[in-house]
C-alpha cells in the first residue's frame, strides 16, 4: 500500500488521456474529428473531478461542455458546411500567433500550479478524507438560495442567482423570438 | 470488496507460487474488484439486449398476429438472439469508400459507451446496511441524465462519417430530437428528486420503503402525470418508435446506421437497448419504489440488514437479491411496455415530435413541477392516498432523523443530508 499511491496514478491517467486528446484537437484537420477528440477530452476530465470526489462538478461538466457545447459545435458545422468534409487550413502565421497566446497561458498556470504548497505532492491524509458518501449537492444549493454550509456568517449567493435565472429567461425569450416563423402580418385595410 | 480480495491473497499466498507484498496485493484485489463489478454491469447490459430482442420478436409478432421466431432454441425460440448474433460476427467489416474510416469505425463505441456508464450510477438494490450500485454518487439522477445527453454524439458521428445523405439525415433528426426532449426530461425528473430532496437514488429509492402507496407515482396527481410524461419523453430521448425519427426505415433507409453491417451495426443496438432498460430502471426508482415491492414481503419476512449492521447476512442478501429482482422485473415491464407502443403506433413525423415536445411535454411537465412543488408544501404527509408513514417518517410518524433502529427507517445516508444544515435552518425544518 505504501508503495504506490493509486490514486496519483489515476490522476496521471487521466492527466495524460486529457493531454493527448488535447493535442489531438490541436493537430487534427478535420472538423469533427477535432471535435471527437474535444469530448474525449473534456469526458477525462470529468473522470478528473469524478477521481477527486466533487460527482457534481463532475456531472456538470459532462453536462454542459461535452453535451451542451459539443452537440451546439456540430449543428453549426453540419449546418453551415459547404463541402463534403470540413476541414481547416492553418496557415503558419496563425500557428506562430496560436503557439505564442497558447505557451504564454500555458506559463502563466503552470507557474501558479506550483506555487501553490498545498498541491505539489499527492496527500495521502487528503486522499483518505474524501468521503465518497458526503452530500457534495447540498452545499452548493444551499449557498444559491443564500445559505453558506461553510460559513454560516459569509453572505450566499441569491442575487447572483437570481440575476442568472432572469438574464437566462431573457436569452430563451429572445431565441424563441428569433426562432419564430417569420410571416408577415396581413396588412390593414385602408394602407 | 477490494481489501477483502487483497486480504484473502495474502492469506492464499501460498497457492500463487509467488511473495505478493502488501502492495501488490491490493493493486491486484483493487484490479479484481473493479473487473467483478464491470463485468456484473456489462452483463446487464448484454444479457439484457439478448432477452430485449428476442422479446421485441416475439411480442411484435404477436400484434402482428404471427408467431415471432419458434425453432432456434425450443418452442418458443429462446435462442434466436444468439443465432443472430453469429450470423451478425460472421458478416463482413465493411467501410464504405467515401467515409471517413476513423470515425466511422468508432462511432458504435462512442454510442455504446454512454450507454454502458449509465449502469455505474444505477443501483439495483438498496436498503438499511446495503446498497448494490457500481458507485453510489451524491448526483447520480443528475449524472445519468448528463451521459444519457451524450449517447447522441455517436449517433451524430455515424451520420456523418458514413458519408451518405441517409446517415446525415438521421443523424440530423436524432440530433435535433434528444437536444429538445432533454427539457422535459430533466423537468420530469426533478419532481420526484424535489420530493425526496435529495438527487441520490438509493435515497430516493429507500424513502420508497413499505406498501404501495408510498411509491412516488402514488404520491400526488401531480406525480402520476409527470409519470406519463416522463415515460413520453424517455422513450423519445432513447430514439424508439413512434419517435425513431433517426432510423425511419420507411423514409431514410435505415437512418444512421444505413452503412453499417456486422458486429459494429450490433453495438448500437445493444446501446439502444441498454438505455430502453436503463431510463426503465430510473423510472421504476423515481416513480414505482425501485427495489421495494409492492408488498413489503423482505420486511414480514424480516429478511433486511438491521440499520448499523456491518457484516455480511443471508437474511439481508436475500432481502437485497429479492429487491434487484423487483427491480428487474418493473424495468422490464417498462421494455415491454415501449416495446408495445412501437408496434401499435405509427411514426410521427419530424414537426410532430417537435410539436408533442415544445407545445404539450414541456408546459405539461413544467406546470405538474409547479403543482407537485405546491402540493408538497401543503400536504406533506399525503391527503387522499395517505401513505402508511409520510415521507421521510418513520412508521410511528417521527421524523426519520430522530435516531431510531426501525427496520423500515430510510437509509441512514438519507437523514445526513439533514445534519449538513446550519443549526437555524435545521431547527425551521424540524418546525414545519
Amino acid at each position: 500500500m505504501d508503495a504506490i499511491n493509486w490514486h496519483s496514478v489515476l490522476f496521471l491517467l487521466f492527466a495524460l488521456l486529457t493531454c493527448v486528446f488535447a493535442l489531438g484537437v490541436v493537430f487534427a484537420g478535420n472538423i469533427v474529428r477535432m471535435a471527437f477528440y474535444l469530448v474525449m477530452s473534456l469526458s477525462a476530465t470529468a473522470g478528473l473531478f469524478f477521481l477527486a470526489g466533487a460527482d457534481f462538478v463532475g456531472a456538470m461538466q459532462i453536462m454542459i461542455y461535452v453535451g451542451g457545447t459539443l452537440v451546439l459545435l456540430i449543428f453549426g458545422v453540419m449546418l453551415t458546411a459547404q463541402g463534403p468534409w470540413v476541414s481547416m487550413k492553418t496557415r503558419g502565421g496563425e500557428w506562430i500567433l496560436a503557439a505564442i497566446v497558447g505557451g504564454s497561458m500555458l506559463a502563466v498556470l503552470l507557474q501558479t500550479a506550483f506555487s501553490v504548497e498545498a498541491w505539489r505532492a499527492p496527500d495521502k491524509q487528503a486522499v483518505a478524507e474524501i468521503k465518497q458518501l458526503e452530500p457534495t449537492a447540498t452545499p452548493l444549493g444551499l449557498g444559491l438560495l443564500g445559505v453558506r454550509v461553510d460559513n454560516e456568517k459569509a453572505p450566499g449567493y441569491l442575487l447572483p442567482f437570481e440575476i442568472v435565472s432572469v438574464h437566462l429567461l431573457v436569452v430563451l425569450v429572445g431565441a424563441a423570438y428569433l426562432a419564430r416563423a417569420k410571416r408577415r402580418a396581413k396588412p390593414a385595410d385602408g394602407e | 470488496m477490494s481489501e477483502f480480495i487483497a486480504s484473502k491473497l495474502q492469506e492464499w499466498e501460498f497457492w500463487f507460487l509467488l511473495p505478493l507484498s502488501s502492495a501488490w496485493a491490493q493493486a491486484v484485489g483493487w484490479l479484481l474488484a473493479a473487473l467483478v463489478h464491470i463485468t456484473l454491469l456489462i452483463n446487464v447490459v448484454a444479457g439484457g439486449a439478448l432477452l430485449f430482442i428476442w422479446l421485441e420478436r416475439k411480442v411484435s409478432g404477436r400484434i402482428q398476429d404471427r408467431l415471432g421466431p419458434t425453432r432456434v432454441g425450443g418452442r418458443f425460440g429462446w435462442l434466436q438472439t444468439l443465432a443472430d448474433g453469429i450470423k451478425l460476427i460472421q458478416k463482413e467489416d465493411l467501410v464504405p469508400e467515401g467515409a471517413d474510416r476513423f470515425l466511422f469505425r468508432i462511432a458504435p463505441y462512442v454510442s455504446f459507451c454512454p450507454a454502458f456508464a449509465i449502469y455505474f450510477a444505477l443501483p439495483f438494490s438498496a436498503g438499511p446496511g446495503h446498497s448494490w450500485v457500481g458507485q453510489q454518487l451524491n448526483v447520480a439522477v443528475f449524472f445519468i441524465l448528463a451521459v444519457l445527453g451524450v449517447e447522441v454524439f455517436g449517433v451524430i458521428l455515424a451520420g456523418y462519417g458514413s458519408a451518405s445523405k441517409w446517415s446525415l439525415f438521421g443523424a440530423m433528426r436524432e440530433a435535433a430530437q434528444v437536444v429538445s426532449y432533454e427539457v422535459p426530461l430533466g423537468l420530469c425528473v426533478i419532481v420526484p428528486v424535489m420530493i425526496a430532496g435529495t438527487m441520490d437514488l438509493v435515497a430516493i429509492g429507500n424513502m420508497q420503503a413499505g406498501w404501495f402507496t408510498n411509491w412516488l407515482v402514488f404520491h400526488d396527481p401531480f406525480t402520476f402525470v409527470t409519470f406519463w410524461v416522463y415515460f413520453t419523453c424517455a422513450m423519445a430521448s432513447v430514439n424508439r418508435a413512434p419517435f425513431d425519427l433517426a432510423e425511419a426505415e420507411s423514409e431514410l433507409v435505415a437512418g444512421f446506421h444505413t452503412e453499417y453491417s456486422g458486429l459494429r451495426w450490433s453495438f448500437f443496438f445493444m446501446a439502444e437497448y441498454g438505455s430502453m432498460f436503463s431510463v426503465s430502471v430510473l423510472a421504476a426508482i423515481l416513480f414505482f419504489g425501485g427495489w421495494n415491492g409492492p408488498v413489503p414481503i423482505t420486511e414480514f419476512l424480516g429478511l433486511t440488514y438491521a440499520v448499523s449492521a456491518t457484516e455480511w447476512s443471508l437474511a439481508g442478501y436475500l432481502g437485497g437479491l429479492i429487491g434487484m429482482m423487483n427491480i428487474l422485473l418493473k424495468g422490464t415491464l417498462g421494455v415491454i411496455v415501449m416495446i408495445w407502443v412501437r408496434w401499435t403506433l405509427p411514426r410521427l413525423r419530424i414537426d410532430q415530435v417537435i410539436t408533442t415536445c415544445l407545445k404539450y411535454c414541456t408546459p405539461i411537465a413544467a406546470a405538474m413541477f409547479l403543482g407537485a412543488a405546491v402540493w408538497t408544501w401543503y400536504f406533506p404527509g399525503g391527503v387522499l392516498l395517505k401513505p402508511s408513514r409520510p415521507m421521510g417518517m418513520t412508521r410511528e410518524g417521527r421524523p426519520a432523523d430522530s435516531s431510531t433502529t426501525d427496520l423500515a427507517q430510510p437509509s441512514p445516508y438519507y437523514e445526513s443530508t439533514t445534519d449538513y444544515l446550519p443549526p437555524s435552518l435545521a431547527n425551521r425544518k424540524e418546525v414545519r
